[in-house]
């Protein structure tokens, strides 16, 4: 098998899927400036009809995306970063996610956003949102938060073919590493977690980029006797709660590592459901690491002190075992 | 000059009348409180909606405003799933998830109505993309109100049809009020359709209430986008006879003498009306044009009324399509 990075699954992604049917696009801006190195070959490739660049003009050109599609299209929506969705808020929420539901399943809505997340690179509060968790109180839009390259190519696929309205959120921590990602055909259907390591006295869930935090912790826990299985959750809406319950009830233990803020966080959701349904496989606290309630601070010894980290992980799991 | 035949005169009067009867019922259903929820008619507006209609073909497709029971009407929609969508019924259009801000009608054209002011412009001029990057040659039009051209996604959406020459043809029906603030307090210019020389395409206001005027106009922005010249605005000075919803606001920012006004001497249909005798219609055509439209309207009130409400497990379908890809 060959090893490919993230950035190059994610191009490769759009490529063949822009390959494969001939209403699939990609807008946004500068994307046929391949300004994130993101999108190398594509106008080439397909021309700049179909690697469409867009004004600034948010609101605009995703409201756009959603009208194309309505009549057939299947739109990429690249957001450049994730917090550029608030200035588009009102087509996400009032058009994209509600059209299906609101008209009794005559509008389908098969558009993919792009939503990269830069966090911990000194950008600052209004750059470096991961707003997954305010969006997962929408009905009616999928989120995933791929992992891995193999996840990254597999599930954006996977998207794009969905007839639905996806939301993918990018780690950029993730988009330089590289592993195994198979040729020819991959899709990973969405909807489903991952356990990246087994283990059978604390469970941690990882929510997109935390997951490299998650397996070094485990690696450091294990070297101390304590064997944590990690669980790389992939999929925000729809969530497998299943797989994690099934875990809690074999390791009686549960902890979150979500680099988002914490207050009304996937880590909360997943506490709450498992605080519901998994209650009895409890042996202690269930322990979030995620952002505390203040912003990103622009200096970068500031922001490192409110970013999960592995130490962070490995003494919360600690804690949990006493 | 368009040439109009009589036969696209009396289907435009049946149009017509079949908006200005459907809010008439649905104005009495809500007030007998057979209907509920925000209600906002279009009663007075009937000529810019109505006539905008006959310019398009069944594969151009429109969205929608908060005030639209009669712009799906305008494009052929049935009377009776539509009134059953108000009364949320399953047989509605929506199939009672919808109500009476966002009738759709997909099989028609009718891509939907959004009740957030402006919010449905980017969404026909996406269609509109669509329609453009495919070939076709259907035309997307967007109904908006005044209000709505002080939105952002005016905008946005104006200047990317400029940019891209879109398909588009952007209908600003102005009936001098958002929600209960005059147009006069609230927009820059007298004449919105002004603001196209922001986006260099051509913008053109017509009288509302006047039914050829408006087709006359926006046939020919339709044209220019089927041709691929590309985006125009057209705005239409209208009138709201009602409330800005009906039953629930006070009345207080404009004079009776003002609505009176325009009930008497600016209704389009009763224009129409005289246009029509004009042209050598005698009223018993036109007595039996609307006769026809009482006995349709009285059969969706009954269809309406025998329709079975939806079952509690759908408040749960239709949040995702059901195929993936």
């Amino acid at each position: 098998m060959r090893t490919v990075s993230y950035i190059q699954a994610v191009t490769e992604a759009m490529t063949e899927e822009m390959e494969r049917d001939e209403s699939v696009f990609i807008m946004g801006e500068d994307v046929a400036w391949n300004m994130m190195g993101d999108c190398t070959g594509l106008v080439e490739k397909f021309g700049t009809e179909r690697v469409r660049n867009t004004p600034i003009s948010e609101a605009g050109f995703v409201g756009a995306g959603a009208g194309a599609a309505m009549v057939g299209m299947r739109p990429i929506v690249h957001m450049l970063i994730a917090p550029f969705m608030y200035v588009a808020f009102d087509q996400i929420v009032s058009i994209i996610a509600k059209s299906t539901y609101t008209y009794g399943g005559q509008a389908r809505l098969p558009i993919t956003l792009r939503a990269p997340m830069m966090y911990g690179v000194s950008n600052a509060a209004q750059h470096s949102d991961r707003p997954y968790a305010t969006l997962m109180t929408i009905p009616g839009l999928k989120l995933i938060a791929p992992a891995t390259p193999h996840d990254a190519k597999g599930m954006l696929k996977a998207a794009i073919r969905d007839d639905n309205p996806v939301i993918t959120f990018e780690d950029r921590s993730l988009w330089g590493q590289s592993s195994e990602v198979p040729d020819g055909e991959l899709i990973v259907p969405l909807g489903q977690a991952a356990v990246r390591r087994e283990g059978t006295d604390v469970t941690v869930v990882t929510v997109a980029g935390a997951i490299t935090l998650g397996l070094a912790a485990a690696e450091q826990l294990a070297s101390e006797g304590v064997s944590a299985e990690v669980i790389d959750l992939r999929s925000i809406v729809p969530m497998d709660t299943d797989t994690i319950l099934e875990s809690v009830a074999k390791t009686g233990r549960l902890l979150i590592a979500d680099p988002a803020h914490e207050m009304g966080s996937v880590a909360s959701e997943i506490s709450a459901v498992v605080a519901q349904h998994g209650f009895w496989s409890l042996q202690a606290p269930i322990a979030r690491v995620t952002t505390p309630h203040t912003h990103m601070p622009f200096n970068a010894d500031l922001e490192k002190v409110l970013l999960p980290n592995t130490d962070k992980i490995v003494a919360e799991a600690r804690a949990l075992m006493e | 000059m368009i040439t109009v035949d009589d036969d696209l005169l009396r289907e435009m009067y049946r149009r017509m009348s079949r908006i200005r009867k459907f809010e008439d019922t649905t104005k009495e259903l809500l007030l007998a409180g057979e209907l509920y929820g925000a209600f906002h008619t279009s009663t007075g507006q009937e000529s810019s909606i109505l006539k905008t209609r006959n310019a398009l073909r069944i594969h151009d497709s429109m969205v929608g405003t908060h005030r639209s029971h009669g712009h799906p009407i305008g494009k052929g929609a049935q009377l009776d799933r539509l009134l059953a969508e108000l009364m949320g019924k399953e047989t509605g259009v929506n199939q009672g998830k919808g109500g009476s801000m966002h009738l759709s009608d997909f099989s028609i054209g009718s891509l939907g109505e959004t009740s957030i002011v402006g919010s449905g412009l980017p969404v026909a001029t996406g269609a509109a993309l669509a329609y453009k990057m495919r070939g076709d040659d259907n035309v997307s039009l967007c109904f908006f109100g005044d209000g709505a051209s002080n939105q952002g996604t005016f905008h946005e959406s104006l200047n990317l049809a400029a940019i891209w020459k879109l398909p588009v043809v952007y209908v600003c029906e102005n009936n001098g009020y958002g929600e209960l603030t005059s147009a006069k307090d609230a927009i820059s210019v007298e004449d919105i359709s002004i603001r196209a020389v922001g986006y260099d395409m051509p913008g053109v206001t017509v009288d509302g209430q006047d039914v050829l005027a408006v087709f006359e106009a926006v046939s020919e922005a339709v044209d220019r986008a089927r041709r691929g010249d590309g985006p125009s605005l057209v705005e239409t000075k209208t009138y709201r006879f009602e409330n800005h919803a009906v039953g629930r606001l006070p009345e207080h920012y404009r004079s009776s003498e003002e609505v009176e006004y325009w009930r008497t001497e600016r209704d389009p249909l009763a224009l129409f009306h005289q246009v029509l005798i004009e042209r050598g219609f005698d009223e018993q055509q036109i007595d039996d044009l609307d006769a026809a439209v009482s006995e349709e309207i009285v059969a969706a009130i009954e269809f309406a009324r025998q329709s079975p409400a939806p079952p509690p497990e759908a408040a749960f379908t239709h949040l995702f399509s059901p195929s993936a890809g």
